[in-house]
């Protein structure tokens, strides 16, 4: 493997990093006061410092190919981040065929992104602050993918929780959305424990932290046989941090609340990119992974249950940030399926295409928020299609993409994802049935969010009515690109089986992922599959489309599956309220933690511990009052006493200093 | 034997004296330049360190710039100082917490002042005291000067503290006293043994090194009741008093609610050093096999102090005291990182002390900025101040950051390390205190959420005023510590590696040499 060093990896990290600076400080100097900068100022300037970072990103992308099919690498090492004793860790990026992907994916749609903001934002008091947070995540998040070494990736993987955190409070005068921030917070932290302990666990048996070199010493034999023992609980404990960023159960909670920020930051950080942070961490680690199948198991199964269960929950929300919340945690979990069953190349596929149309639809559901004055609750929508035609056919792209709908990017993706459930060694399992139910789940919901948004009568009250319009083409714009992409973005990852009859089209994104990912060769046609492979894509569209076309037709006037079905108002109750699962943690956990808190303030601290200090207090002075009647006042008691004293300390010194 | 290099530490010792008694002859209808002079000496003294730190050679593991004058030859007592890897942060956190925290707490009205000269004094006062603990290599001497740091402290509280100052002056005097008795009995004994073994008494730290001290590992009460055992417990008493650990923590709340501003600053950032400096000085390395027998407990007790501090902190509806709690949940890394015995948690201990340093001083910075404005601590009176105060908003959230540990601050690089190194060694040690990452978030957002977030429900906080250009000053300088230390640690610390390597070195010599 050919690699050179070079500073386009720290370039790309440090642009959106001055790019914070100018409109967090700068700005906020020049304009005399931190509400002031206008909108297009602050916009343009974070824009111009992603965009750069997005051209050095296909610069370095194409550095990697040149050296050789994605076999090369770039390497920035800037200095010692920790160095003493055997606590080393260099502060070295690396651009190499998976992070060369990822960092294309974060500064390409982060840009549209960013240039969607300036419209969407355009009102907003405080765009200066806005766009600083946005160019600081980007920051994070690139230091999170580019890290060589598991620390800096650390550094990333906190500092993108800290921007969440930041933008998800944007609006910090309404307490609830203060509230949702701090619990992404905390709720990313108890994964953040289990990936720490994952580093030590790690850090213990491999003696090296950096990225390369585990990978490196995996490829010894010898080492491996002494890692197999431990891996499974190193695994495990890194996983655990992925449940946390990546928001699969039962870790998941902090994400639904997430939708309380700007709809751009729900785009691109709770959708396009923060959030596959953990299915970076398992890919970039696949080795590791691959020594353990019960830490593989535990992935594919957290990420298909959290696949159908997220699904369930958004086939019954009225928000529709909500429905795409929840559809987010949904292909989460299926990415977490991908890798659980060893097709991490598909996972990243498919993570590349949800972030193409996961993007655009939070970004079109922003400009529907956005034309309807703010209204999220799509019962008060319906009939939007004529009002706002560009979102409305963008969206549509979109909504096809992620429900299967064959030509469109998700069809490719998750017909992987499910064809990998049983042709790799896993074999046929429950996982393909949820794999199947989950991707019906996904085409119904999304039709369902379509059809009550834009079709149907016009419910929208008369004042949201009055000031309905189409978005304005600074957002218009980042809806198409994304459309696009969201549309071709599959045909990166044709199929075998339709490469094959075509004419040879190979997989170029497993191609292109293969040094770091080694390609499990699909078992070929006829090779004892338990179904083959035409088979299931087949049944999959099949279902794709049946399930998009009755959520498209029944949904038009109608809110919820118990309109038509009575008899299941239970169970649609117990979906609209997510399983009561955040009452639950509420009532078992926090409920408890704060009542100790409460009572470790307030009673044992104060009574208790204080009680025996202040008690040592009064015993004493309980003696000394005792005590204190042999000081009568007669001159002659106390001078006995003192020659006393002053007898028994020369005694003692003269002992002291002669001692015998 | 050891020569005399440099006369250069008893200047940064006592400069402040000297700046102390030209204030005391100064007129006092000058008083409203006291402050600006106590600014002053503080900066000449930030000099002195400065130079020190230019000239002290991180390759020597030894103490540099030693000066050694016999006191009381009959006690073995010398006016013997020196400073090494270990101290020399400390120094130079002494030095620039000074004139940080004077300009911090700057007098809003010079006219309401009370008895301001006496006041500048005892800071001074407190200077000498806290640069000698860290200087000293005489046990007496060290003693000396710990005793010392009590009294400016209490008149600091007793004087200009709070309603219920009296309670909690005598309570910090009283408790911090009988640790220190202990102490002094045990500092007796060992220039005892000194003349014992060698002939001739001395409270040298460098020739007490030498004794060796009878330590029975067979049973508790045995190893309580050896010689090494009663040493090393009546000295670890003295220190974790001050650190505070839990349960001995509970002057601390009092003392710091009391205290005015700048004493809760110098209280948090370098009085409970002393304590954690007193156990990697003397009470470990001193007494290796008791410390390493006690180690469990002790970093049992730190990992109490962890969490336990961190519930009380969450639990809290007082501002100053939620702070006050934090400090003891901070302090309980650097208690497991000590008693790990592992190299690199040893050093992360050190670090952490520096680093505690300066988020608290200006997390206590802070609570002094909204007191002053809003007169009320009380966490419900608050919300809403980002809109008014933005930049102090911001001094906040760095501050909170550095407080929860994230990368790119200072607190990361102390609690990382800590954690990595404890791990390697005691891995479900390591673990427990890392519930510390979880906990220490809870209560540092909260406490960020109901000062800045929210709704403005009080209508005081509608017009907060934003930070002076000298309150902005000290929060610029803490601000460039915490990302500097959170970027480049070598940097800062790297000057302590070879003393902290022949520390690690030697302990694990003597302990697995048992």
């Amino acid at each position: 493997m050919q690699v050179i060093e070079s500073n386009i990896p720290l370039l790309i990290i440090l642009l959106p990093l001055l790019g914070f600076l100018i409109n967090g400080a700068i700005m906020p100097i020049f304009y005399r006061g931190f509400a002031k900068t206008p909108a297009n100022v602050a916009g343009g300037i974070a824009t111009f410092f992603i965009a750069s970072s997005f051209i050095l990103a296909v610069k370095a992308f194409l550095q990697v190919h040149e050296m050789g099919e994605s076999s090369g690498a770039v390497l920035s090492y800037a200095f010692d981040w920790f160095n003493y004793g055997n606590l080393v860790i260099p502060f070295s990026l690396r651009i190499d065929a998976l992070s060369s992907l990822m960092t294309l994916i974060i500064t390409g749609v982060g840009s549209l992104i960013h240039i969607y903001s300036i419209g969407y934002m355009h009102h907003d008091h405080a765009v200066g602050r806005f766009f600083s947070y946005l160019n600081l995540f980007c920051f994070a998040m690139l230091l999170l993918v580019l890290g060589d070494s598991l620390v800096i990736l650390f550094f990333g993987w906190e500092g993108v929780g800290l921007c969440s955190y930041l933008l998800i409070g944007f609006w910090y005068s309404d307490t609830e959305k203060a509230n949702a921030g701090v619990k992404a917070f905390i709720t990313n932290r108890v994964g953040d424990l289990g990936f720490l302990v994952g580093m030590f666990l790690l850090y213990s048996v491999f003696g090296t932290l950096t990225i390369s070199e585990i990978v490196a010493l995996l490829g010894n034999p010898d080492f491996i046989a002494k890692v197999t023992p431990v891996a499974t609980l190193i695994c495990l404990a890194l996983f655990v941090g992925a449940t946390g960023k990546s928001a699969q159960l039962p870790l998941y909670v902090w994400l639904p609340d997430a939708m309380a920020g700007p709809t751009p930051v729900s785009a691109l950080i709770h959708a396009a990119t923060m959030v596959t942070a953990g299915v970076y961490m398992v890919a970039r680690l696949n080795p590791l992974f691959e020594l353990s199948a019960t830490a593989l198991s535990v992935v594919a199964n957290v990420g298909a249950v959290t696949a159908l269960f997220a699904g369930t929950i958004a086939v019954a929300q009225t928000d529709i940030k909500k429905v795409l919340a929840y559809s987010t945690v949904s292909q989460l979990g299926y990415m977490f399926l991908a890798c659980g069953v060893g097709a991490y190349n598909t996972a990243i596929f498919h993570l590349m295409t949800h972030a193409f149309f996961k993007a655009l639809l939070f970004l079109g559901s922003g400009s529907v928020i956005h034309a309807c004055s703010g209204e999220q609750d799509m019962r008060k929508m319906g009939g939007l299609k004529k009002y706002l035609p560009h979102t409305y056919i963008t969206m549509l792209i979109g909504s096809l993409a992620i429900s299967g709908i064959p030509i469109f990017s998700g069809f490719f993706s998750k017909d992987e994802i499910i064809y990998s459930t049983i042709a790799l060694p896993a074999g046929f399992s429950h996982l393909f049935i949820i794999g199947v139910i989950t991707a019906i789940l996904t085409a119904f919901y999304t039709a369902r969010m379509m059809s009550m948004t834009f079709l149907g009568e016009e419910r929208l009250s008369h004042h949201a009515k009055d000031h309905l319009h189409e978005s304005p083409w600074s957002m218009v714009g980042p809806l198409y690109v994304l459309a696009f992409l969201a549309a071709v973005g599959g045909l990166l990852g044709i199929p075998h089986l339709l490469g094959m009859n075509l004419g040879h089209i190979p997989h170029l994104i497993s191609h292109w992922l293969s040094p770091i990912i080694a390609v499990k060769h699909l078992p070929l046609v006829g090779e004892h599959l338990p179904l083959h492979e035409g088979v299931v894509m087949f049944g999959s569209i099949v279902f794709a489309v049946g399930s998009f076309t009755i959520g498209w037709r029944t949904f038009k006037n109608k809110f919820f599956i118990s309109d038509i079905v009575k008899g299941i108002a239970g169970v649609q109750q117990v979906l609209a309220n997510k399983y009561y699962v955040d009452e639950i943690y509420d009532a078992v956990v926090i409920t408890s933690l704060k009542g100790i808190s409460s009572w470790a303030a307030n009673v044992f601290d104060k009574v208790v511990i204080d009680g025996a200090v202040n008690g040592v207090a009064v015993v004493s002075r309980f003696f000394a009052d005792k005590i204190r009647v042999i000081q009568n006042g007669d001159l002659q008691a106390y001078a006995l006493v003192m020659l006393f004293g002053v007898f028994i300390v020369v005694v003692t010194v003269y002992g002291i200093l002669n001692p015998l | 034997m050891i020569e005399n290099s440099s006369s250069l530490l008893s200047w940064i010792i006592f400069a402040p004296l000297l700046f102390g008694a030209v204030l005391l002859v100064l007129p006092s209808k000058l008083e409203r330049y006291f402050r600006t002079f106590a600014l002053v000496a503080g900066v000449a003294n930030l000099l002195l360190a400065l130079k020190l730190w230019a000239n002290f050679d991180g390759f020597i593991s030894e103490m540099q710039f030693v000066q050694l004058v016999s006191w009381i030859p009959q006690l073995g007592i010398s006016y013997f100082l020196g400073v090494d890897g270990i101290s020399l942060p400390l120094v130079m956190l002494t030095a620039f917490i000074t004139p940080i925290a004077i300009l911090g707490t700057w007098p809003k009205d010079f006219s309401k002042l009370k008895q301001e000269k006496f006041f500048v004094f005892m800071v001074m006062v407190l200077q000498t005291g806290m640069y000698g603990t860290f200087l000293a290599c005489d046990l007496f001497l060290f003693y000396f000067f710990w005793e010392i740091v009590l009294i400016p402290m209490f008149f600091l509280i007793g004087i200009w503290g709070g309603s219920e100052r009296v309670y909690a002056t005598t309570k910090f005097f009283i408790y911090t006293m009988v640790g220190s008795l202990l102490m002094l009995v045990a500092i007796m004994w060992m220039v005892y043994r000194h003349q014992q073994n060698f002939g001739v008494p001395s409270a040298s730290l460098i020739d007490l090194a030498k004794l060796q001290y009878d330590f029975f590992h067979n049973g508790v009460c045995s190893a309580v009741f050896s010689e090494q055992g009663l040493l090393f417990l009546a000295f670890t008493l003295a220190f974790v008093i001050k650190v505070p650990m839990v349960p001995f923590h509970t002057w601390l709340p009092d003392a710091h609610v009391q205290a005015p501003t700048l004493g809760s600053v110098f209280l948090a950032a370098v009085l409970l050093k002393l304590g954690t400096y007193g156990l990697i000085r003397i009470a470990i390395p001193m007494f290796p096999e008791a410390a390493s027998y006690f180690s469990m407990m002790m970093m049992i007790l730190g990992i109490i102090g962890v969490i336990y501090g961190a519930f009380c902190a969450w639990g809290q509806s007082d501002f100053k005291k939620l702070v006050a709690y934090s400090s003891v949940s901070h302090m309980g890394y650097i208690l497991v990182g000590l008693f790990s015995f592992n190299q690199v948690a040893t050093a992360g201990s050190l670090y952490q002390m520096v680093n505690h340093g300066i988020s608290s001083a200006g997390l206590f910075m802070i609570v002094g900025f909204l007191y002053e404005r809003l007169h009320t601590r009380n966490l419900n009176d608050f919300g809403g101040i980002a809109k008014s105060a933005p930049i102090m908003a911001i001094a906040f959230m760095i501050l909170t950051l550095s407080s929860v540990a994230l990368p790119g601050t200072n607190g990361f690089v102390g609690e990382f390390t800590i954690l990595f190194g404890t791990f390697q060694v005691r891995p479900v040690v390591a673990l427990i205190t890392g519930l510390g990452v979880i906990f220490g978030a809870i209560y540092a957002l909260k406490a960020y959420q109901r000062v800045m977030f929210g709704p403005v429900t009080n209508d005081h906080n509608k017009h907060v005023a934003d930070l002076s250009v000298r309150e902005f000053l000290a929060m610029g300088i803490l601000t460039v510590f915490i990302f500097g230390i959170g970027f480049f640690p070598n940097t800062f610390f790297g000057k302590s590696n070879s003393t902290l390597d022949s520390y690690s070195k030697q302990l694990m010599e003597k302990v697995i040499h048992e």
